[in-house]
């Protein structure tokens, strides 16, 4: 579990890769790159504190990487006035009469003796509590909606600085896993899965069709940013000067400097989570985590509470990968709840903490980093294979044309086969725990 | 004394490359008879069983069926050569019925088997009234009722019966003990390992006491139960 | 009367029909996840891709035949086309098995690994898809459309309602029931089908039998590659096919599966119906039917739809969660390993 002498020539073989996209394909790219691959190596950090410390098989990580981009909006936009003063309170007054619907029903469950009574209850209560909530919520929302459409047409945030959501994702992203895990723990590990699995798809539904909360579809854009913007650089003399002292241009030096500076940040958070992460892992916390996962029944039968303890550690990843999200959200600018795709979001991680080394948070990290540079990078090598392949054949021919075109999907070929030769010759990843 | 129809012949071994459980023990049954192997918990009863069919590594000695070295032979292989097998606990297809448990006890037999499962049924008529009743709602006697009959559905030249009645109440083990020497009296030998020494010992021909997996008294089952010393330690006086 | 009629033919036109067929694609789909799960024991997650798989060979042999010529007239040509896509399929996975599965099944592993390389094969196989078929919805119905058209409806019963019962709404029901009569005459009645009811009751004991586990395991790919063919292609001509749609399909089945009882083909049938229904109902706007059914007074002047479509999954998952909480093994005992 110590930082040893093989794990530092894996992450300088890593520098090295990104020196070399640098050099040959321009540090902007590079930067781009490195700065993804910090916030997929928080997410790769989140998945391996559940599957690598506990055994826990979390295919949702899409869902909470998309709840902490929520929180990326509803922090750090502006209040939208005219539709709070519109509807804004009776939708919020809609969601607590649905969520009293539900504890109600809960409630009624719970206290009522079985029998037909407690089921005829709960009927006429869900039934009637529905059927308000919809009332009061579907009018706030309409008149929601109709404000602005075009520019606005949702409620806003709280107009508070956005490196406030990040914290807020990762409590989102927990409460999410609170109820699912309530659920879902306990039982068979695949029906876990599939309960992720299940909430991911539901959270991305609403981010799509939820208008009055971040405009669906339509995407919230220009959420505002932690570091200076470009062109305020290249208009301000000092920054000009200073660029002129390194002998670059103010475009690229501004550019290459907002990326650095978003860099830093994300470093900064990888830094600590990591920490967070090495003691969690080396406290008595941690060493239970790991004996419950190695042998459930003996630690069950030593009087451990299993559900409990896979509970704490279901939030505190999902929370991780809630932080990553908004981190994420906030260095694209902008919630596209089109473009959250499970292969990209959920699997992709697991590939990434499988090939780094599940149970080891430097593997964890570095699988991050280094598929996420694959991911980049197989696109365009991917290109000119195929290219080199189909040289030989006309210029118009069919055939060559569609494989030109395709050459873009054999980045999940090439995942996919990365991971099963990963497990099939390398299960414990490139970093192995202990 | 003429070499016995199945022996495991001076038996030394363990599971995988774990220690020795067996020290140097013999067991074996003749047609006809029905060999008990009786002794404390852990003394390797089940597991001297196991190291006749050959789910363990004998390290030293041999297994020989009808004279034939079948040592270095897999259970499955075993079961080919005619030995047939009831393990102790799921030792029955609960999800099948009651008739499709014999079938695939037939599994391996590419003849008509319907004479088999007909002498089966006439072993133990129960069986016959349930046949198209799934094995696991059935009660703990038929279901090793069902077992034992599955497993003879290979017409077996050897019958081996781990624990068969763990877990019954009295009077379903008297009966299964008569059915089981009902099996031994149409000439298959039967091997078993038993909890309840002293029943068994009564219906045993032959009785291996075993201790620490050691071959510590042998004898015909009278003898065994007349010996002051296995009373003493074994039979509760 | 009429009106109740009227309201009785909306309904079916609208709910029934379609929730028939949708369910019985999602049965079929899900016996293909529980009999990898009873066989080979683990939850099989490149299943919906698997099922991409063999729709998109269907749909490339059903552009040659068209090509060519070739067709079946007032059917789909894609019927002529199945076998072809259920071989293609079946050389994909028995290949699968051989280069990655078997080798973790020798290990013993533990089935949560082998559900992680599932997820691998998932990654190739979409990839794979797209890579020759691209990502774009693909219609590949041909022949005729309606076995009855809305206003042929009307024009024969003089009603207000039209019914519209689509050629492949037929072809799935009709479908479904043979392959799910031949699976269930296979599995209780052949010494084979036996014999793998026997594997995935009590592995040990079947080996003790002299069942050969390596054949059990060929047989069931044979079986979950010709089911997964069949239901993804019902699905394509139903709707249409894209290769994202089949990964997505992977909740409904997966839910199927455990709603009915994993393990369970019986559940598995009964998994798909309860949640192809329930995903319709709950999204249908009934104020279609209920202006027929309710008193004018009472006459509803919303939709009346519980959920909006878009929420679909939501309904698989909510059907899921209760019946985890309250009945764990599903409708019909299944395996709790």
């Amino acid at each position: 579990m110590t930082f040893n002498t093989r794990s530092a020539a894996l992450y300088a073989g890593m520098a090295v890769l990104l020196i070399g996209t640098g050099m040959v394909q321009g540090w902007n790219t590079a930067l781009l790159i490195l700065n993804m691959g910090l916030i997929s190596a928080i997410m790769s950090l989140g998945v391996n504190l559940q599957w690598g410390f506990a055994g826990l098989f979390n295919v949702g990580v899409m869902g909470f990487v998309a709840l902490g981009g929520l929180a990326a909006v509803l922090v750090s936009m502006d209040p939208v006035g005219d539709a709070w003063s519109a509807g804004g309170l009776q939708v919020l007054l809609g969601l607590v009469l649905g969520a009293a619907t539900v504890v109600g029903a809960v409630l009624i469950y719970t206290r009522m003796s079985a029998g037909r009574r407690r089921l005829l209850a709960m009927v006429i209560w869900i039934v009637a509590g529905f059927f308000i909530y919809r009332a009061v919520f579907d009018a706030g929302v309409d008149a929601v909606e109709s404000v602005n459409p075009a520019a606005t047409g949702y409620l806003g945030g709280l107009g508070l600085p956005v490196l406030i959501s990040w914290p807020v994702g990762g409590v989102l992203a927990a409460g999410a896993a609170w109820i699912i895990g309530k659920t879902a723990l306990g039982l068979r590990s695949d029906y876990l899965a599939i309960a992720t699995l299940g909430i991911a798809e539901i959270v991305i539904a609403i981010l799509k069709n939820e208008d009055w909360l971040a405009r669906g579809v339509k995407n919230v854009i220009g959420i505002p940013r932690p570091v200076p913007y470009e062109v305020d650089l290249q208009q301000d003399p000092s920054f000009i000067e200073r660029a002129a002292g390194l002998g670059m241009d103010p475009t690229m030096a501004s550019t290459i400097y907002v990326k650095l500076a978003y860099g830093a940040l994300f470093a900064l958070f990888l830094i600590v989570i990591l920490w967070m992460a090495q003691s969690a892992l080396n406290s008595p916390w941690g060493r239970m985590m790991r004996a419950i996962r190695d042998n459930e029944t003996a630690a069950e039968a030593m009087g451990k509470d299993v559900t409990r303890r896979h509970l704490q550690v279901f939030i505190l990843g999902s929370a991780v990968c809630g932080i990553a999200g908004a981190m994420m959200t906030t260095l694209d600018g902008q919630l596209t709840p089109g473009t959250y795709q499970p292969l990209r979001f959920t699997f992709l991680v697991w590939v990434m903490m499988i090939v780094g080394g599940s149970g080891n948070n430097y593997g964890a990290v570095l699988g991050g980093l280094l598929i996420w540079w694959l991911w980049v990078m197989v696109e365009p090598i991917g290109l000119s294979l195929i290219q080199l392949v189909t040289s030989g054949m006309a210029e118009d021919s069919g055939l060559r044309e569609h494989l030109l075109d395709s050459a873009a999907h054999m980045r999940l070929m090439t995942m996919g086969l990365i991971l099963i030769l990963v497990l099939r010759f390398s299960p414990r990843g490139l970093i192995p725990e202990k | 004394m003429s070499e016995p129809f199945l022996i495991g012949d001076s038996m030394t071994g363990g599971y995988g490359k774990g220690p020795d459980i067996l020290h140097d023990c013999t067991i074996a049954v003749n047609p006809g008879e029905i060999a008990v192997i009786v002794g404390p918990n852990g003394a390797g009863k089940s597991t001297a069983m196991k190291a006749v069919f050959g789910m363990l590594d004998v390290r030293s000695g041999a297994v020989r069926l009808d004279g034939e070295d079948i040592t270095k032979l897999t259970p499955q292989e075993r079961v080919v050569k005619g030995m047939g097998f009831v393990p102790q606990t799921s030792n029955i297809f609960t999800s099948m019925t009651v008739e499709e448990n014999l079938e695939m006890g037939a599994f391996i037999r590419r003849d008509d088997f319907r004479e088999t499962m007909e002498q089966v049924y006439s072993l133990f008529p129960i069986l016959k009234e349930k046949r198209n009743q799934a094995a696991g709602e059935l009660s703990g006697g038929q279901r090793q009722q069902v077992a034992v009959g599955r497993a003879l559905m290979t017409q077996p030249k050897v019958l081996m019966l781990d624990e068969p009645t763990a877990g019954v109440s009295p009077i379903v083990m008297d009966e299964l003990f008569d059915r089981i020497i009902e099996v031994a009296r149409t000439g298959i030998p039967i091997l078993m390992v038993e909890q309840n020494a002293r029943q068994a010992l009564e219906i045993a021909d032959r009785g291996y006491v075993l201790v620490q997996g050691r071959n510590a008294h042998t004898g015909t089952g009278k003898e065994l139960l007349a010996d002051p010393e296995v009373r003493q330690s074994f039979l509760g006086g | 009367m009429i009106d109740f009629l009227n309201g009785l033919v909306a309904l079916t036109n609208f709910v029934i029909i379609p929730a028939t067929a949708y369910g019985a694609q999602l049965a079929i789909g899900a016996l293909g996840v529980t009999l990898i799960y009873g066989i080979l024991r683990f939850s099989n997650f490149a299943h919906g891709d698997t099922m991409a798989f063999g729709t998109m060979i269907t749909i490339l042999v059903t552009w040659w035949f068209q090509s060519i010529g070739i067709n079946l007239g007032v059917l789909p040509t894609a019927l002529l086309a199945l076998p072809f896509g259920i071989a293609g399929t079946a050389v994909l996975v028995l290949l699968t098995d051989k280069a990655v599965y078997q080798f973790y099944r020798r290990q013993k592993a533990k089935p949560v690994i082998l559900v992680i390389v599932s997820m691998g094969v998932m990654f190739i196989l979409n990839g794979l898809v797209r890579f020759i078929i691209g990502v774009d919805d693909q219609n590949f119905a041909d022949g005729e459309r309606f076995i009855i058209g809305a206003r042929d409806f009307r024009e024969m019963t003089g009603l207000r309602e039209g019914l519209a019962f689509k050629t492949s709404q037929g072809l799935t029901i009709v479908t479904a029931v043979i392959v799910v009569a031949l699976l269930f005459w296979f599995l209780n009645k052949t010494r084979t089908g036996k014999s793998m009811r026997a594997f995935s009751d009590n592995e040990d004991l079947a080996l003790l039998s002299g069942i050969n586990p390596d054949r059990v395991v060929m047989v069931t790919w044979l079986i979950v590659a010709a089911l997964a063919t069949v239901a993804g292609v019902l699905y394509g001509l139903d709707k249409s096919f894209a290769p994202f749609t089949y990964f997505q399909l992977l909740l409904p089945i997966f839910a199927s599966a455990i709603v009915g009882g994993l393990g369970s083909p019986i559940g598995a049938i009964a998994g798909g119906f309860v949640i192809a229904f329930s995903e319709v109902t709950i999204t249908y706007a009934w104020k279609k039917v209920l202006v027929y059914w309710m008193p004018e007074p009472l006459e509803p002047s919303s939709l009346m739809q519980l959920l909006s479509t878009d929420y679909k999954f939501a309904v698989s998952f909510a059907i899921l969660v209760i019946v985890l909480l309250f009945k764990p093994t599903g409708l019909f005992k299944g395996k709790s390993v």
